[in-house]
């Protein structure tokens, strides 16, 4: 009769249990603290304010640098390396062997003006200027867009006036203007460069639960406190949920902390520089979190899963490495061919969260139904992997180690 | 009160447990005695509803543990084979665990745990984290979470294993107590004399089968053998496995 009483409040009292049990325990590990709350969540915003500053300092640096390039054969071309010293280029003397140095990096490209310059100027015919440079060089990319435009600038120049020499307009010579008109505005420039974010965010969580989803199934079972812990008169899948709430914890807070480091180093970059407008504040985070709280159930619930597959914390710690690469996948799929963005898309788990803050970096902010979409379809498939896992908790194997 | 009847279970074409039948009693120490491998920890197991049996019935104070797990385990304290404490928690927060997990009142948690924590005289290792500990604290700490619900029966997997003389001494006393206290008390050992110096009764299991279920002093005259030892080598059939 004793035990009729108690029924409700052993209910009741198991998963927080279990629950507190867990966090409690895995605050005093020393390797779970740091990846939860140190390198996990801080490391990801640092390097990549770090790049992103880095990129665009010099970007903007090599816009407005004076630019040194080697010039073979500047005496025959006077009044083109005038031209180019009037665009900034820096003209160097000529050097020996220029394909080679280009190809050895000791130059970033070099301007070869042929020796029968001068004469086919004067009989007005066309002459050709060389660019050598190394396009799988990251750094050349810019010089040479800077040079090309200044050499072409200067033979459209030089073109009209010889058809006003021969009293024709030069408007006859360009039949055909391109105007470009980009209708990116500042925020979906930043896009481009914030598509990573997605990832970063998952990765987060990833870590932030990944150690404590090892320790308590695998884990437990190499340290064989699993048996005596099934031996306690409560379901197991009371047990299970309790683990599956402390690694949401852990998770959620490694994300908040990543949040509040991207709302403070996000100051840090300089967009404005490139005319873009990022808002990583309040708004922001608290958008990215509902976004990713279906999706902190979900990858808890695979991390555990995968985890009770595994013999041991070594073996777990390996596949769950493996499941790391998953989250990559809607990233490197939108990378690789961009889509237009339907609907649909977004209630599949990762994509949604994917695409949700992409709308959210680009300023318009995310709708009702892609939201609703997101949310919903991430967690019928948290549900989904949660019941399967609980499944799996069942299994007489589970508690036997050795 | 533990009843079993008939217990199967095999693991693919591996027999573990094959016919196992026997009782152990209210007030009673019933001893599982067999070689390694006998089958012996698979029968336990099946016992604290670890595993279903193929075959077989199992009954805990009148219940069936298949039909009724969840009251079987309230019923059961339980010291398995595997130890398995939680390294970074204290003595007490581990047995803290198991009681909250068994439903136990704050205010009864303290009493029960002070009181086991006094009767097995760990008192010094209470407060310290489990990591470290010796074999004999850490036997000694799976007890006391074992007990800490009152239970009426008290099932030991090989509990004096890797305990030294002055800890087996220690818990031989205490499992006098717990008998004395009209607990049914089952534990498994391949120790003969450890057996023989506790149980009222024995259980002799080799291959997954009972070979004699009988008071020490009936197996005696059972086998002929004035030694428990002997007799315990001929009812097996074999030396295999035996250690002492």
């Amino acid at each position: 009769m004793n035990t009729l009483q108690t029924t409700p409040l052993r209910r009741s009292r198991a998963f927080l249990t279990v629950f507190l049990k867990e966090v409690r325990e895995n605050l005093r590990d020393r390797r779970t603290l740091t990846s939860a709350f140190l390198t996990g969540p801080l490391l990801t915003p640092l390097l990549f304010v770090m790049l992103i500053s880095f990129t665009v300092n010099r970007e903007l640096d090599k816009a407005e640098q004076p630019l040194k390039v080697p010039v073979i054969g500047a005496q025959y071309a006077p009044n083109l390396v005038g031209a180019l010293e009037a665009g900034g280029v820096v003209p160097q003397p000529a050097i020996a062997d220029p394909e080679r140095a280009v190809r050895e990096q000791r130059a970033d490209l070099v301007l070869r003006i042929a020796p029968g310059y001068a004469e086919a100027w004067r009989k007005g015919e066309p002459v050709q200027v060389e660019l050598i440079y190394d396009s799988s060089q990251r750094d050349s990319g810019t010089p040479v867009d800077r040079v090309t435009k200044l050499v072409e600038g200067y033979a459209r120049q030089q073109g009209a006036m010889r058809l006003v020499a021969r009293g024709l307009s030069p408007g006859v010579a360009v039949p055909v203007v391109v105007a470009k008109r980009d209708q990116a505005t500042a925020q979906s420039r930043a896009v481009l460069m914030f598509n990573m974010l997605p990832y970063l965010f998952v990765l987060t969580i990833f870590i932030g639960g990944m150690y404590l989803a090892i320790d308590l199934t695998a884990g437990e079972r190499e340290r064989q406190s699993l048996e005596p812990l099934f031996a306690n008169p409560v379901p197991r899948w009371k047990i299970f949920l309790g683990k599956l709430a402390a690694i949401c914890a852990f998770s959620t807070a490694s994300l908040l902390i990543c949040l509040l480091a991207f709302g403070v180093t996000g100051r840090f970059v300089p967009t404005e520089k490139l005319g873009m407008e990022v808002n990583l504040g309040p708004a922001f985070a608290l958008h990215v979190l509902l976004l990713q709280l279906p999706l902190i159930v979900l990858l808890a619930g695979l991390q555990s899963m995968v985890a009770a597959f595994a013999k041991s914390y070594r073996e777990a710690q390996t596949y769950l490495s493996l499941l790391m690469l998953l989250p990559i996948l809607p990233s490197i799929a939108l990378m690789v061919m961009p889509l237009r963005p339907k609907d649909w898309m977004y209630a599949v788990p990762l994509l949604g969260q994917h695409l949700g803050i992409l709308d959210l970096v680009r300023g318009e902010g995310i709708g009702a139904v892609p939201l609703a979409l997101c949310l919903g379809g991430s967690a019928l498939a948290a549900l989904v992997v949660a019941l399967v896992t609980m499944q799996l908790y069942r299994s007489e194997r589970l508690a036997i180690s050795g | 009160m533990i009843e079993v009847k008939d217990l199967h279970k095999a693991f693919g074409d591996v027999k573990a447990v094959d016919g196992v039948g026997f009782a152990a009693r209210d007030g009673e120490i019933t001893g599982l005695l067999g070689p390694n491998g006998a089958g012996k920890t698979t029968t336990l197991r099946m016992l604290y509803t670890l595993m279903i049996p193929d075959r077989g019935r199992v009954l805990v104070d009148g219940i069936d543990a298949v039909a009724d797990p969840l009251a079987v385990r309230r019923r059961l304290g339980v010291l398995p084979d595997a130890r398995g404490l939680y390294k970074r928690l204290t003595a007490r927060e581990n047995i803290d665990y198991f009681a909250r997990l068994q439903g136990l009142p704050e205010d009864e948690l303290r009493a029960r745990r002070e009181a086991l924590v006094q009767a097995l005289a760990m008192e010094d290792i209470a407060d310290r984290r489990t990591e470290g500990f010796s074999q004999g604290q850490r036997v000694k700490t799976a007890i006391a979470r074992a007990l800490i619900h009152d239970p009426r029966n008290v099932i030991l997997d090989e509990p004096t294993n890797g305990l030294d003389v002055m800890a087996t001494r220690a818990l031989r006393q205490f499992m006098l107590k717990l008998k004395a206290e009209g607990r049914c008390v089952l534990f498994s050992s391949h120790i003969m004399q450890e057996v023989a110096a506790l149980c009222d009764r024995i259980v002799v299991i080799a291959h997954g089968r009972v070979v004699a279920d009988a008071t020490p002093d009936a197996l005696r005259e059972q086998t002929g053998q004035a030694n428990l030892e002997d007799a315990f080598v001929k009812l097996i059939g074999s030396e295999e496995g035996l250690a002492a």
